[in-house]
């Protein structure tokens, strides 16, 4: 038998690599054109490069002893992170699971849900947190409150689309055998995706505990109200030793959570 | 009079939501204690045919009975018990990997339990011997605390037929059972079939693409194509030319 199989030609755009091209052009124009309406002068960012050295060498000089005044606020910033994503994550989970398209084939009740977590997460936490110390004063409850909702926007939908990845024989399985929804979910969806689970919960935590140090300079409560205080009296000395504290608190929590989410894949 | 069949289709239609005919007027008798085997070609509806069976597909008109009932209406814990009573095995297997063997087993009794004591796994004494005891039954007793994925395909396969075990199912429908093993486990997996067909007295109903292996354990054979039943024999009237005309595609003929 003859064969006349051949290499398929390949079209112009596939010739010339047109999509990359054209794409990296559009993203040039893009940047360019948005850091212009948005007056963003990158000249002053190095033209003022020596203000930045200047703090840098006032802040060289740490005041150690400041250290045993933050440890109480640097431990608050940490527990407003653990509470915030443990709430977040405990709302996240139900709402994941009505908003996996495999799970649920409502299509409208599943809508409804996706549509309010997109609406959850186009809230801005800096926003959320100014809010939230109108509304319980300045401390880490409104800290906690801001943390929670923004880890319930980003825990659910990273969840949801874990929830879509998994095996949909198990479910069948379990449900061959006469099993309610609950009891399918617990025996044929959990196993699936607890590890992915733990380790997105981790990764939020990661994120909860920078960013909670940002909140509280807006009053949030934890460190950050000492680092906005520390600022605002020109106490460069306790802001080298806050900054410095901190980066080794969020390091340190990286890592065990880096670690962790390694073991746990 | 001839004892009432376990199962009966009377006309049943099954179109897919998208269009596609699944079944076209089935109209089948089956008796109590039978192993039976579907053949037919790939998109024949010998998946669709067996799903109908435990309502994993609902059936667009006609009428089903299981044991005498007509089910094709039933709901919620209706549709629960009658399912809890027919043992399916899949092509896939269908075990949860990351558990382990003894608790997929044990999930083939949950339909026996209130959600939440088989969320909290309270299962009876009882019922955690009968878990011993279908394991042991398909020889794998010894692999109770393995996880699931560490197991190998034919392994696999027995733990699910252990699983079903627990149902103490009246009937069980398989569908493709060793599309993915080799032959020896081949070999047990059908073995272990028709012990349960004989011993136990279920009633079986196996998918197969082998023609051979339908006629080596097949009291009766049926073939499907497009939808529709086109050979109906018992296995002593089965003649090899017939069933190879089953496999043959409309340009061949
Ligand atoms: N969920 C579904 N939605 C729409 N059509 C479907 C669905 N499941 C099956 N079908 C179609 O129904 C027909 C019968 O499919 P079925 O899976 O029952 O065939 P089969 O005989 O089991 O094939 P195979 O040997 O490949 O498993 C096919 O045309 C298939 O494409
Ligand atoms: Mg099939």
């Amino acid at each position: 038998m003859e064969n006349s199989q051949k290499i398929p030609s390949r079209s112009f755009a596939q010739r010339w690599h047109i999509k990359p091209i054209l794409g990296t052009v559009i993203m040039v124009i893009l940047l360019v054109f948005s850091s212009q309406m948005a007056d963003v002068n990158v000249g002053m960012f190095f033209a003022n490069l020596s203000q930045f050295t200047d703090l840098l060498v006032r802040m060289s000089n740490p005041t150690w002893s400041y250290l045993s005044i933050i440890w109480q606020p640097l431990y608050e910033t940490i527990q407003m992170a653990i509470l915030g994503t443990t709430i977040g994550t405990i709302f996240a989970v139900p709402f994941s699971l009505l908003a996996a398209s495999n799970l649920v084939h409502n299509g409208i009740i599943r809508n409804v849900i996706r549509i309010i977590l997109d609406l959850v997460r186009t809230l801005p936490d800096l926003l959320l947190a100014a809010i939230f110390v109108a509304i319980f004063g300045i401390g880490s409850t409104a800290g906690v409150v801001t943390l929670a909702i923004f880890s319930f926007g980003m825990i659910s939908k990273l969840f949801y689309e874990v929830i879509e990845t998994i095996d949909m024989g198990p479910i069948e399985a379990l449900e061959s055998v006469g099993a309610r929804k609950l009891t399918v979910i617990w025996y044929a969806v959990i196993p699936q995706i607890l590890n992915q689970f733990i380790s997105y919960f981790l990764y939020t935590l990661e994120i909860n505990v920078r960013a909670s140090t940002v909140l509280g300079y807006i009053g949030a409560g934890g460190i950050g109200v000492f680092l906005q205080r520390s600022l605002n009296e020109f106490n460069y000395g306790a802001t080298a030793v806050i900054i410095l504290a901190t980066l080794i608190i969020v390091l340190v929590i990286d890592g065990i959570s880096n670690h962790l989410r390694r073991i746990l894949l | 009079m001839a004892e009432e069949p376990i199962i009966l289709f009377e006309h049943v239609n099954k179109t897919y939501k998208n269009g596609t005919i699944g079944l076209k007027d089935i109209n089948l008798s089956i008796p109590k204690g039978q192993f039976l085997v579907v053949v037919g070609l790939s998109g024949a509806g010998k998946s669709t045919l067996l799903r109908t069976i435990n309502r994993m597909h609902g059936i667009t008109d006609g009428k089903l009975y299981v044991d005498g009932d007509e089910i094709s209406q039933y709901k919620g814990k209706a549709l629960r018990t009658l399912r809890r009573q027919i043992g399916m095995i899949f092509q896939n297997f269908n075990l949860v990997n990351r558990s382990s063997v003894q608790k997929n087993v044990l999930s083939g009794r949950v339909g026996y339990y209130p959600a939440w004591k088989s969320i909290l796994g309270l299962f009876s004494k009882s019922d955690r011997d009968k878990a011993v005891r279908s394991l042991r039954r398909v020889n794998m007793l010894e692999k109770l605390y393995a996880r699931a994925d560490e197991l190998s395909g034919g392994q696999q396969q027995r733990v699910a037929i252990a699983r079903t075990l627990m149902q103490d199912p009246k009937i069980i429908l398989a569908d493709e059972p060793i599309a993915s093993l080799d032959p020896k486990t081949t070999k047990t997996v059908m073995d272990t079939l028709k012990s349960l067909n004989q011993e136990d007295e279920m009633t079986v109903i196996v998918n197969l693409h082998s023609v051979s292996l339908a006629r080596e354990y097949a009291d009766r054979i049926i073939g499907l194509r497009a939808g529709e039943v086109v050979y109906d024999q018992m296995i002593e009237n089965v003649k090899e030319a017939d069933l190879n005309q089953i496999y043959q595609t409309e340009e061949d003929s």
